[in-house]
Formats: C-alpha cells, structure tokens, sequence
C-alpha cells in the first residue's frame, strides 16, 4: 500500500468532520489533532521499528519496552492524580505484568527473542494493563467514595482499613476486569482482533495466527498485578488515618488468583469453549475420561504445538 | 465495662488541641486550642453552629482523625498511643444516619466480633438494651425503620463494650418520636452502665434534657464549658449568650 493510497482513507476524516460541522457536534478540532497526532506517531515508529528490527539488538528492545511502560504508566495515572504518588505503584504494577508476562512467553519459548516479536506483544500488554489500572482507580475512587460512610463505620467498630475497604476493592477489581473478560468472550464471533487480522492480511495462516492471538488473550488475564494503593486516601476526608498495608496484600492475591486461573488451567474461558481450551482439555483426558498422569499445561500445549 | 464510681478520673482530656486541614496549598483551620476534660460516666453534649469543628472533635477521641497539635488522652493515654482496634472498641462512635451492612440484624450485631474473629453469643441481650424485640435478629437490617436502624446501629456499638459513646446527631435524621426513643435508650445504657457520653446534638433542648455539662464551640474554639443548667441559665460568656438567642429565636425553643 502506497502512501498515496492510504492518504485515500483521509476521506473518512473529512466525512466525519463535515457531519461534526453540520450537527455542530464541537469535534472538530480534537479530531484533527487525533489525525494528525495518530499518523505522525504511527508513521514514526513504524520507522523506528523498521531501524530497531534491523539492528536486533538487545539494548533497543528493553528502550522500546521502557518507553512504552513510562507512557503506560503516564497516561493511567491520570485517572488517579489525587492519589498524589500513586504512579510509582502504576509503574510497578504495569512494569511487573510486562515482566512476568514476557518473562514466562519467553522462558518456555512461546516466542522468541526477537524484536519483531517482543515489542508488539509488549505493545500490547503493556496497553492492556494501562487500561485496566486506569479502570481499577476510577472505579476505586468512586467506591470508597459513594461508600465511605460503610468505610467510617467499619474503622468505628474497630476493623482494619483493609476489612473496611475489602469488598469495595474486589468490586473495583471486577470492574476492572469485566472488559477483558468480555472481548475473551465474543472475541472472533463479534470482531476479529488486530492482531490476527494483521497476520492474515499479511498471508499468515490463519491457524497461527490464531494460537498467537489466544497467546495474547491469555497473557491479558495477567494485568491485575496491581500493587495496593496503600496510604493514598490520607488525602480524602473521611478517610483519613486508613493505614498502610491497605489495599496492597489484597490487590495482590486476588491479581495473583486471577492470574494463575488464566494461566494453569484455562478455565476462565471454559465457558467459551476456545480452541485452546479443548485441546487442553482433551490432551489432559484419558480415553476412558479419568485425568491423565500428566497434565499438559498451557505452556507444553504452546510449546509443543500440539 | 467500668465499674469505677462516677466521676473518679477522666475519660477523655483535651490538651492544646488543633486541627488544620490543607487544600491545595491553602490552611483551612477546624480546632484551634481546645482544651478540656470530661469525667468518667458523665454526659457532656456539645452544641454549637454547623461547621464548627464538632464532628471533628468527635473523630479525633477515636483517631479517624488525628491532632495536628497537642495531645487527647483516652483514659490517661494518648490516643496516638493506643492500638487503634482497641481503641475504637473503648470509644465507640455512632453516626448521625444509621448505616446498616448488608444482611439481618444478627449480621449487623456480630459485625464487630466478626472484624476480630470472634463469635457473639447473646444477640438478644443488646437488641433488649435498645428496646427492640429478638423478633428483629433475622430480618433485614435495610427494611426497618430509621429508628429501629439507629438502635440497630447503637445495638453493634455497644457489643463491643465501650466505656466511652460519641454520638454524632444521632437523632437529627429521625422524626420526633423515634429520637425520642433513641435519646432514652441511650439515657438508659449511661444509667446501665455508667458509659461517658460525649453527645453533639443540633436540638438544644436535648442538650439541655440530657447533659450534665454542655460545651460550645463556635468556629473551631471551645468558647464554654459549663454543667449544663449553668450553661443556658447563666452563661459566662457573651458570645454563649449570643448563640442561645439566635438559636432560640430561629427554632423557636423556648429557654
């Protein structure tokens, strides 16, 4: 595709603007900064990865990684700013995600260490927990909030501030979760994801590019890693003097729970029936139905390509 | 529970208190230099204009909120130094609208033991301590009335045996005859069980009804502290006098 050819699709903008115009919608202007920051940043990392890919170094793998985590971790920190200080707990918890995650894809050899694998996959995950802990502080802020006389009451009765804020936190955190459970639901029924789309498009097999999309869902149930928010409601009147351990034990084992049902057995989509899910099942299934003596994971499953 | 004979030593002190609250950069100043003590098993109700400092001075006694400056003391102990669960079983507070968690009322009573892993053994025993009926354990805590919730509400505080009760307008979201309900179940705990109340309280004849002292803080000062008869029928202070006749004539209160 020619740049002249994609400059073609600008129509859509100039559509889009000219109904903004006539419904006097107000877009305009954010709309034309969009395009024109979308194609700059777009048509600049696309060379940049053409240079990053080329050298296949090491050092610009982790650089490329390290930005995306600071911009990650930049943008979802604005939905906590009152928080004040709670972006070095973003940064944890994006930064552990990415490196747990990439850490096991690689460990096992999911895939390999190679630019061309490592940065869009980090892309993504990166993305993905950004999302979801913007989601968790918005929705914890808004709990503790609308429930801060039930969070009073608690603390008078002479519970801890993690008892007190306990079930607004699981709430907060099944919020947070529910749009990536979700898209996992209806994903290839409703839309076909990016990714795959990519890879077909490019003349992939369909098959592969499928089982690395599923790679890809799987890796996204990890992003809950998020490391407490402990402390931060110091600020909030009302709840003052909630101390320190707060959130951050809880956050953990419930991101630690959620992760390992994602990852060892796939039972999490068990109600979606996904390929992987089946061959799992299937492989782990004797012919007379009982478990077999040794069950295959997730990762055999990957890195055998049975 | 205390068994100490009224007025023996004292429940809370307040010592050169402040309290200030910062807001992007700016002071916004609650308490400024209380001072005070109230005596074990005593009532003390604590009037005066909204937004000055009342609840805050409630907070502070079981550490939702802390002092900036000076020192409170909980029987004889700054309250910094206290375990702040322990604490805030000694000190119980009861809030102005009753709030309820989800689930019965036997749910509601064992909350506290709940929070320490413990188990409550007589239910009923509290609910009778506030006047209500067993009848109530298995029913929804949400559907009763705001009375009942309110003696709900003080039910729960009490199983954690307090020897101290801040109440905070406990009967201001209440229609007439329910407040009066709940203000005489309290009455009734402090003659129970020698419980010191420290009782803020928007309705002045209510202060004056159940208080022994009464204190005025207007704009974060403690402008008096005086036995409650002295209080409204010769207050030292003119700005006291100022208060019951502003108050006086908005609600019509006689005094």
């Amino acid at each position: 595709m020619s740049f002249l050819t994609m400059s073609f699709t600008l129509a859509f903008v100039g559509l889009a603007l000219f109904l903004s115009v006539w419904l006097k919608l107000g877009l305009e202007r954010d709309m034309v900064i969009a395009t024109i920051r979308s194609t700059i940043q777009l048509i600049a990392i696309g060379y940049i990865l053409k240079v990053v890919f080329k050298l296949d170094n090491p050092l610009f793998i982790v650089l490329m990684v390290a930005v995306m985590i600071a911009v990650a971790t930049q943008n979802a920190t604005r939905r906590g700013q009152e928080l004040g200080g709670v972006w070095w707990k973003i940064l944890m918890a994006i930064g552990i995600t990415e490196v747990v995650t990439q850490g096991l894809l690689l460990g096992f050899r999911i895939t390999p260490w190679e630019p061309k694998f490592v940065i869009p996959i980090s892309g993504m995950i990166v993305g993905n927990a950004m999302v979801a802990s913007g989601l968790l502080l918005n929705r914890l802020k808004s709990e503790t909030h609308s429930h801060r006389q039930e969070i009073r009451a608690v603390l008078a009765l002479g519970g801890t501030p993690k008892q007190a804020v306990m079930p607004f936190l699981k709430q907060a955190i099944r919020a947070s979760m529910i749009p990536t459970i979700d898209s996992a639901k209806t994903t290839g029924l409703v839309q076909l994801p990016g990714m795959m789309t990519g890879q077909i498009i490019a003349g992939a097999d369909p098959v592969q590019a499928v089982r690395y999309q599923l790679l890809i869902l799987f890796s996204f149930v990890d992003p809950i890693f998020i490391h407490g928010l402990g402390g931060h409601y110091h600020h909030r009147p009302g709840l003052r003097n909630l101390s320190h351990p707060l959130f951050s034990l809880s956050a953990t084992l419930v991101g630690v729970r959620v992760r390992r049902l994602g990852w060892w057995d796939g039972s999490i989509y068990s109600g979606t029936h996904t390929p992987m899910s089946l061959a799992i099942k299937k492989a782990n299934t004797k012919p007379d139905g009982g478990p077999t003596s040794h069950p295959l994971t997730i990762f055999q499953y990957w890195a055998t390509g049975s | 529970m205390t068994n100490q004979p009224e007025g023996s030593a004292d429940a809370i002190t307040f010592d050169s208190v402040h309290k200030w609250y910062e807001h992007a950069g700016r002071t916004q100043t609650v308490l400024t230099d209380i001072s005070g003590v109230i005596l074990r098993g005593t009532i003390v109700t604590l009037v005066g204009p909204s937004g000055s400092g009342k609840s805050t001075l409630l907070s502070l006694c079981n550490l939702l909120v802390s002092p900036d400056a000076g020192q409170v003391m909980i029987d004889g102990q700054e309250v910094r130094q206290w375990s702040i669960p322990a604490l805030r079983r000694r000190v119980g507070l009861v809030f102005q609208s009753p709030v309820m968690f989800p689930g019965t009322v036997l749910d509601n009573l064992r909350y506290g033991p709940m929070l320490r892993g413990e188990q409550l053994t007589n239910p009923e025993d509290f609910l009778h301590s506030v006047g209500l009926s067993e009848d109530l354990l298995l029913r929804n805590a949400g559907d009763l009335s705001g009375g009942q919730q309110q003696c709900v509400a003080l039910a729960r505080t009490l199983v954690n045996d307090p020897d101290i009760l801040l109440l905070d307008e406990v009967t201001s979201a209440l229609d007439p005859s329910a407040a009066r309900d709940v203000e005489e179940w309290i009455v009734h705990v402090h003659e129970e069980h020698h419980t010191t109340l420290l009782w803020v309280t928007h309705n002045l004849d209510q202060a004056r009804r159940v208080g022994q002292y009464t204190w005025l803080l207007v704009q974060g000062r403690l402008v008096e502290t005086a036995e409650t008869a002295r209080f409204f029928e010769d207050p030292a202070s003119e700005e006291t006098r100022q208060f019951l006749c502003s108050a006086g004539s908005r609600e019509g209160v006689p005094l």
